[in-house]
Parts: structure tokens; sequence; C-alpha cells
């Protein structure tokens, strides 16, 4: 068991805590850049599409896992990134302007929808944020002129002065470079005085107002910087698929975005990537199992939907804390080992606090 | 004449939204839970009376209410196995459990072989007769659906107003604790309420059933209950059914008047605004506390 001694507060808020840390992470680092060497062609193909969902899972966590406004219209987004980077590709423009531009525009529809939310909490919230997708979603299907409505449009690959990089290869490194970069962000927001702002406002919200913190701005800024994100990982979505239609940005993928938190474990940055490779990893995992069911089960085309609801079921009854979460426990069973006593995590019985009464 | 025809087509469509809607409310005044899965409620109890009338070869009066009485076991089950272990959790965590359920439920109807997979007619006695009101051209179904929903609010009044468990499902919905101290068994309470509001579910959809057809994604059609409910109000019944109505006749007026594909989102923009306008809905109460 690590016992870190610390003397100062930049100790405090460093982002690598012990050299341990920085062992496994750079790593992580070394494996990750050495990927198009080891990995398959599929494989690198899943990790880009793993680095996509971690980057938009990061945008989700950023508002629903530390400022707690739930969002169920946030695959609106997604769909607004991706359909800017589309547009602004075709013109040839580089990539590095079109992925900011769709960040921006991202953030400012972000902003739209948050106005709303300002007001509202709770069930109200979520219901705009889903009312909000829906619209969104329409218009992208309806505005033609754009984005060629329900027919889809087809993607060029990212420009950079003349370079074309479509390759798969040059893509995984676009992906992980932005991956690194939007992590590196969120970790610095949150050890800033505005993430600290947004875990309290999740905390408490009266309290946070009491300690001065100006709650509308505040919630307009998690809006604008998670849509902002989920943005990013829109435009890179775009470049993967090479195809895009509307009604792939619905209330679907909005679903499947708070799947990968919520499993992943919400509150955390760990359970955006966790979440992320769960949803790209579980079809494998189906798919892989079909043929050891009978056909009956096996073949049927709603397997992965009842998958991955018992799956959320599963993890909001008995895992709440999501797979970082259970990661955790284990961590502390072997750190502590044989001392681990079971009441370590256990969760309280409370009553809930009711939201009717404000 | 169109005038009549789109009030009529509104005030029905309105009223399955109102019936959702109104299992909804009837959930959240209870528990304070929100019950994403009302949708596919609906679209089992759709299945149900399906399932009763093709494979058991019953007749409609006789499945239906069968289903509905189904339906009313099956939610009382799934608050009992899947709500009560995690009450007393924050409300994004049920939120999530429910959208869960309804995820499962919708995989679970598609993965049966030849019932899940496609649509499906409801044989209903009163298909595709129509009458005529003032030159108006006006289906039975839709009669049937405004008939169905005027008789169960006024049945639900009364059982609110006059009947011992209305008066204790009133109770524990105002204040739980109070409740307990009066001797009103509250778990079985809830547990009564959410198979009340699985059966009025299964009344909407073995209704909406001619209209829609009966198929795996008729669930989304729920999702526009939650604007009507915000409509509303979220703590009111009469509201429930008045935000149901006012989205139905939005919906059908804008798909008339409006261009295309206003039709679709009107319901969301109506939302919209109203939390903009009056967050606590038409009928909410503006419940304060200080801190």
């Amino acid at each position: 068991m690590r016992f870190i001694f610390k003397t100062d507060y930049a100790q405090d808020i460093a982002l690598v805590k012990h050299n341990g840390q920085a062992f496994w992470y750079g790593l992580l680092v070394l494996v990750m850049l050495a990927a198009p060497f080891w990995a398959g062609d599929y494989w690198l193909s899943q990790l880009s599409f793993v680095l996509i969902y971690a980057v938009a899972g990061l945008g989700l966590m950023v508002l629903s896992g530390f400022t707690g406004l739930a969002s169920i219209g946030h695959a609106a987004f997604l769909g607004v990134g991706a359909y800017v980077q589309t547009v602004l590709s075709a013109k040839g423009w580089p990539f590095p302007l079109t992925m900011a531009l769709a960040a921006g525009l991202s953030a400012a529809v972000g902003v739209v929808v948050g106005l709303p939310a300002l007001r509202v909490k709770g069930i109200y919230l979520a219901i705009a944020t889903l009312s909000a997708g829906f619209i969104v979603e329409e218009v992208l299907a309806r505005w033609e002129s754009v984005t060629k409505g329900n027919a889809g449009i087809s993607v060029t690959s990212p420009q950079f002065f003349g370079a074309d990089l479509g390759s798969s290869e040059a893509f995984y490194y676009i992906a992980l470079g932005t991956c690194v970069l939007v992590t590196l962000a969120v970790l610095n927001l949150l050890r800033s005085a505005t993430g600290r702002a947004f875990i309290a406002i999740r905390d408490s919200e009266v309290s946070a107002q009491s300690m001065g913190i100006h709650l509308a701005g505040y919630k307009t800024l998690a809006f604008a910087l998670s849509a902002a994100i989920v943005g990013l990982a829109g435009a890179l979505y775009a470049h993967k698929l090479r195809f895009i239609s509307p009604d792939q940005f619905g209330i679907q993928q909005s679903v499947d975005l708070l799947l990968l938190v919520v499993v992943g474990g919400l509150g955390s940055v760990h359970g955006a990537f966790l979440g992320a490779i769960f949803l790209i990893t579980m079809p494998q995992l189906i798919a892989m199992g079909k043929d050891w069911l009978p056909p009956a089960i096996g073949q049927a085309t709603g397997l992965q939907a009842v998958v991955y609801g018992v799956v959320l079921m599963a993890f909001v009854l008995f895992e709440p804390m999501g797979l970082y979460g259970r990661w955790l426990k284990v961590r502390t069973w072997l750190q502590l080992f044989p001392f681990y006593r079971r009441g370590l995590f256990k969760r309280q019985k409370s009553y809930a606090k009711s939201e009717r009464l404000k | 004449m169109a005038f009549v025809q789109l009030l009529i087509s509104g005030i029905s469509l309105g009223c399955i939204y109102a019936l959702i809607a109104l299992g909804f409310v009837l959930i959240y005044k209870a528990t304070e839970t929100v019950n994403f899965a009302q949708g596919e409620l609906m679209m089992l109890g759709a299945f149900g009376g399906l399932v009763l009338m093709k494979l058991a070869g019953w007749s409609f009066w006789f499945a239906a209410p069968l289903a509905v009485v189904g339906m009313f076991m099956f939610g009382m089950a799934l608050e009992r196995l899947v709500i009560r272990p995690i009450m007393g959790q924050p409300q994004f965590t049920i939120v999530m459990l429910t959208i869960g359920v309804g995820y499962t439920a919708r995989g679970l109807i598609s993965m049966i072989p030849e019932i899940g997979t496609e649509t499906h007619t409801l044989d209903v006695p009163y298909k595709g007769e129509v009458i005529n009101i003032a030159g108006a051209v006006i289906s039975l179904e839709q009669v049937a659906i405004i008939g169905v929903t005027a008789v169960l609010c006024a049945l639900l009044y009364l059982m609110f107003r006059y009947s011992k468990l209305g008066i204790a499902m009133q109770a524990t919905s105002q204040n739980q604790l109070a409740a307990y101290y009066m001797g009103i068994p509250v778990r079985r309470i809830n547990g009564l309420v959410w198979g009340l509001s699985a059966a009025v579910a299964a009344l909407a959809g073995l209704l909406l059933a001619p209209i829609t057809f009966v198929h795996a994604n008729m669930g989304y059609i729920g999702l526009k209950a939650f604007p009507a409910a915000v409509v509303g109000g979220f703590g009111s019944l009469p509201g429930a059914i008045v935000g149901g109505l006012v989205i139905g006749l939005v919906e059908a007026f804008a798909g008339f008047y409006l261009p295309e594909g206003f039709k679709d989102i009107a319901a969301y923009v109506v939302v919209l605004v109203m939390l903009v306008v009056k967050p606590n809905g038409l009928f909410g109460g503006n419940l304060r506390k200080k801190v």
C-alpha cells in the first residue's frame, strides 16, 4: 500500500501522483503510439472507435458526471460536429481548423440548448435535452441544402494543406492526439476553480450558490464545454464512418452515450474510457458468443438490445460506481490484502432528496 | 371541415398521449420516480392483446381486459423486483434503470421469432368503420379512443375521491412519512400505483393498435408523452390529461398547416417554450422550501 507524503499544494493537484502512475500511464502511451505496428487493420479500426467514443464520453461526463446535469439528447451535438466537419472538409479546409469550428459550432448549439435548461432541474432538464435532441435531428434532416437530408452525405478524408490523411494509420494518430489533448484538458479543468465549481453544483446547488458560484453562468459553461468536446468526437466520427445520415444521431445514439457513461462509472475520467471499451467490445463479444447459443436466441435481432439493457440494469442495481468503481474495489482489495473489509465501499441507504420542494 | 377532422384526430391522438402521461405522472406523484419505460409498457400491452387474440384465438372483448389485467400484474412485479431495491438512490440512477428496462423489453419482444419482428394488425371489432358528424368523416377507432379515455378519467376521479385505496394513494403522494404514520402500507401502495400505471399504458396500447399497428418500436410514440406531462405540470393528474390533449392538437394542426417536418418536432418545441415561460407546467404547483 502506497502512502504519499504530501508537502505542498502542487503535489495535491499534480496530474501524476506517484511513480507507479507515471510508469503505467507511460507504458499505456507507448503501447497506444505503437498500435499500428502490433494491431491488425481490424483492431486498429476498433481502437479508433474506442478513442472517438471515449472523447464523446468525456464530453458527457463533464456535463452529467461532474456537473450533475442529466442529458438525454447528447447525440445532437455529435451530429452537429459531424455535419460541420463533413461540409467544411468537402471544401478542402485543413482539419485542425474544421475540427475547431466543429467544436465551436457545437458549443454554440450547446449554449442554445442550455438556455431553457438553466431554470429547470432534474427530470425537466432531461426532457428539455431530449426535446432539443429531437429538434436538432429533425433540423439536420430537413436542412437539405447543406446536409442533403435523410439521404446522407459521404465524407472526404481529413485534409491538411494538400496532404490527404485518410489512411487508417493517419486517422488513428489524429484520433489519438485529439483524445490525449481532450483528456488532459478535462483533467486540467477538474483541478481548476471552474471544475471545482462544477462539482459543487453537482453536490448541492444551494450550497454552491451560497458560496458565491454563479449558477446560470457555470451551467451554461458546462453545456458549452460538453457540447464542444462531443462536437470534436462527432467530427472524428464522421471521418471514421465516411458516410453519415441524420438517423445515426437520434435517441438511440444518445442512450448509447448514457450507457457508456453509466457503465464506465459516473463521475470519473477513467469511466469514459472504460465505458467506451465496453460499448465497442460488447458487440464483438455478442457476435462471438452467438455461435455457442441455440439458434433461436443467437440469431435473433434483439439480442444485442437485451444484453445492453440487462447489463445497464445490472450495473445500476449492483454496481452504481460502474466499471471504474469495480476496479477501485479490486485495487483496494489487492492493496489492503488480507485486510479488505466488505463495508469499505458500502452504499448508504438514504432517503432520496426530494426534487419537488426546491 | 378539415378543421373538425383535425380537431377529432388531434384529440384522439392527444388522448393516447394523455393516457401514457397519466401513468407516468401517477408514478411520479407516488414515488418521485421517473419511468422512461412507459412507452414500452404500452407496447407490451398491445402485444399481450395481440398474442391472446392470435394464438389463443379469443375475441377482442375477452382478450383486451385480460391483457390489461396481465399488465397490471407485470407492473407490480416490475416494481417489486427492479425498482424497490434502488429506492432512495439519486434520480438519475432510477432514470437509467427504467431506460434499461425499456431497452430490455424492446429487445426481448423483437427476439420472439414471428411475433416480435414484424408489424401486426389488431383485429378490433370496430375496425374500419366510420361515422359522419356534420359532414366530417370520423373513424370509429378515434371515437373509441376518446370515449374510453373519458370513461377512464371519470373512473379514476371517482376512485381517487371516494375509495379508500384512492385516498391512500393520494396520501402517499403528498407525504410518505405521514402516510406511514397513518398506517397506510406505503410499499404495497407503490406497487399498486405501478400496476395501475402499467394497466393504463396497456389500455393506451390496445386503443392505439388499430391506428399505428403493433410492432416492437411502438414505444417511441410514448416518448411524446413526456412533453405532455411537462406541459401539464409534473405533479398534476388533470395536468397530464390536458397536456396530452394540447400536444395532440398541436401535432395535428402543425401537420396540416405548417411545412413538412414540423409535425414531428412541434411537440418538442412546445415543451421548450413551456420550460422557458412556465417551468412548472400549466397545472404544476410552485412549491418552494426555504433552506
